[in-house]
């Protein structure tokens, strides 16, 4: 009996497949489109691009590794790069402590626990937009509200934004603002972990520091890891702060130069499609490196229960 | 063993706390830690929201006090910077909110329909490939711009759009925006298969299945992507940089850069109101969405 429902099922099966081949391209159609014309046309043409000389006014010339060439001389370019690895490498791990830390405070029961979250949560809708960009600006200047703050700690303020030493900081303090998140994809994980392990760990006398230590952490590996791949891939295409705090110069010293804004001043300030291109190809690779390095070093930390 | 506060629990117990000590500890224990945990919990939210109260208040001070007054206290109201800014420039700043409105709304429709279409098709239809599509459209959601930018610009000023919201609009209504329909996909799976099953008994197709069964379901999913297309479109400064540079066509990050370029003699005040104006409906929209947000972020992790 089951044998044959099942045989009836899957000729059903087979007959419905053919028609929901059509049903679903056209579903598809709109996403196929995008896929084709917006995304993967514009990037296999702009990796021809990127073997070119292209101004945009006159056609393409090939130019073969000459881009690429170009590059390893380009000292701006290993500027950016320095200055990209660095708000990446301090900022994200920053952002993620605090926000694992708050999550944790929070998740232990703290009445308001709906305010806080909120709270800690605004500025990260905030922090991508020019308003806040401009507020940054202002707060870190040479008279700006950081200062006043400063000065009541008796502590000699200076024109964090203006000094090359210091206006990275500002850019990495603006990014570990948006922490909140990450801090709600904590809490939801957290919310994951089943009530009865802590009371295994406390039965057995484990304080809380152990109990943190040997539950919390290890089951909360996969959303660490999932956040930090995130965090890594949105923090290498900054571009919005750098370009308002600088006014899009990447300046002082180009001290702010992220990647993103060196491929526009590239791109869209001198024309220079071509190398444009294979700047935009580099960054490709290098997120993709950081990426894979992550999913490989994750078989050593992240451990997943099943 | 981590309640120090309290004093009456014997330090050199030699086995372990009694029942009824445990008790009283964590019953004295917790109030006081819990006021502690509080005052960090405010503390740190003020410090991290005072700039922007600061703003809000900075806004409605005269220009010459703006950076002498650190504090919140305001003393006479002054509205002028909000006049001012407003008309700072050939356009009321009313053009620039009105301009940004329109690519707002484009992106929202164009993402609601593409998006859920796809995701209904990845979710609930078998076709050839499914697999290798699906996984290339998890891959897009991680492509940064900055890779197609330079061939789409090209593309777009060929088609003569450049200057016009056709480049910030039509990408979405062909669902480039592929963490969305990852973000539809994940909900429909959760909505119960036997529904369509009934509604295909009743004759319908996929089509009625989709607009009379899954779309009305998914209201919550569709809520969260329009929430979230609505923050990072308003938001949004790379391509809008990119596409418009005619200023009637500025949008309100657009304006604002413009405010703030004018190297010299920056008019700081109006500068700070426009800015307080243009986080106005990111803060609406938090008040009001926050649960879509909430649970958008929690489930499938967006920025």
């Amino acid at each position: 009996m089951s044998a044959t429902t099942e045989l009836r099922h899957l000729g059903k099966h087979g007959s419905t497949a053919k028609r929901q081949n059509k049903t679903a391209f056209l579903f598809l159609l709109p996403w196929f489109l995008g896929l084709f014309v917006i995304t993967l046309g514009p990037m296999l043409a702009s990796l021809i691009l990127s073997f070119t000389d292209y101004n945009l006014l006159q056609p393409a010339e090939f130019s073969g590794l000459e881009n690429f060439s170009r590059m390893l001389g380009d000292e701006r370019l290993h500027r950016s790069l320095g200055v990209t690895f660095t708000y990446v490498l301090v900022s994200v791990p920053a952002q993620l402590s605090l926000a694992l830390a708050l999550a944790i405070v929070l998740d232990r029961g703290v009445r308001g626990l709906a305010f806080y979250r909120s709270m800690f949560y605004l500025p990260s809708l905030l922090g991508a937009s020019v308003a806040i960009a401009v507020l940054w600006r202002m707060v870190f200047g040479a008279d700006g509200l950081f200062n006043d703050g400063l000065g009541l700690l008796g502590i000699e303020g200076r024109g964090w934004i203006s000094e090359p030493e210091t206006a990275l900081g500002t850019l990495i303090t603006l990014n570990v603002w948006t922490f909140g998140s990450p801090m709600v994809i904590f809490l939801a994980g957290l919310r994951q972990i089943p009530a009865m392990y802590y009371e295994a760990a406390s039965a057995d006398g484990a304080s809380r520091w152990r109990q943190f230590l040997s539950v919390t952490l290890p089951l909360l590996t996969p959303i660490i890891f999932f956040n930090l791949v995130l965090q890594i891939i949105h923090a290498f295409q900054s571009f919005t702060q750098a370009f308002i705090v600088s006014g899009g110069t990447g300046g002082p010293a180009d001290s702010t130069l992220f990647y993103t804004l060196y491929l526009y001043q590239r791109g869209f300030g001198n024309f220079d499609m071509g190398y444009a291109s294979a700047l935009a190809w580099l960054l490709l690779l290098v997120i993709g490196a950081f990426t894979a390095i992550n999913f490989w070093a994750s078989k050593y930390w992240v451990f997943y229960n099943d | 063993m981590t309640d120090t506060v309290a004093p009456t629990a014997p330090t050199a117990a030699p086995s372990r706390p009694d029942p009824a000590d445990r008790r009283r500890a964590r019953g004295s224990g917790p109030s006081i830690r819990s006021i502690l945990k509080h005052a960090v919990l405010i503390l740190c939210a003020l410090v991290m929201l005072y700039p922007v109260l600061w703003m809000v208040v900075s806004s409605l001070r005269p220009n010459d006090v703006i950076f002498r007054d650190p504090s919140l206290l305001l003393n006479d109201l002054e509205t002028g910077n909000y006049a001012e800014g407003w008309n700072a420039f050939a356009d009321p700043f009313s053009v620039y909110l009105v301009n940004s409105s329109i690519v707002v709304l484009g992106a929202i429709i164009g993402n609601l329909i593409s998006c859920s279409m796809a995701a209904y098709a990845f979710a609930r239809l078998e076709f050839s490939g499914k697999r290798w599509w699906f996984a290339i459209m998890l891959l897009t959601i991680m492509l940064p711009i900055h890779v197609i930018i330079v061939p789409q610009y090209v593309l777009f000023s060929q088609l003569g759009w450049v200057n016009t919201f056709l480049p910030l609009i039509v990408p979405k209504l062909l669902a480039t925006d592929a963490f969305f329909v990852f973000l539809m996909v994940q909900f429909i799976r959760g909505i119960p298969i036997e529904l369509d099953e009934a509604a295909r008994i009743d004759g319908a197709g996929h089509p009625r299945i989709f607009a009379q069964v899954i779309l009305p379901l998914m209201v919550p999913a569709l809520a969260t992507t329009a929430i979230f297309t609505f923050i990072w479109t308003w938001n949004d400064f790379f391509s809008q940089l990119i596409y418009l540079t005619d200023p009637d066509l500025y949008t309100v990050p657009l304006a604002l850069r413009a405010f703030v370029d004018a190297q010299a003699g920056t008019n700081w005040g109006a500068a700070l109101a426009m800015s307080v104006v243009s986080l106005v409906p990111i803060f609406l929209v938090f008040l009001f969405g926050q649960r879509f947000l909430l649970r958008g972020i929690a489930t499938t992790g967006g920025k």
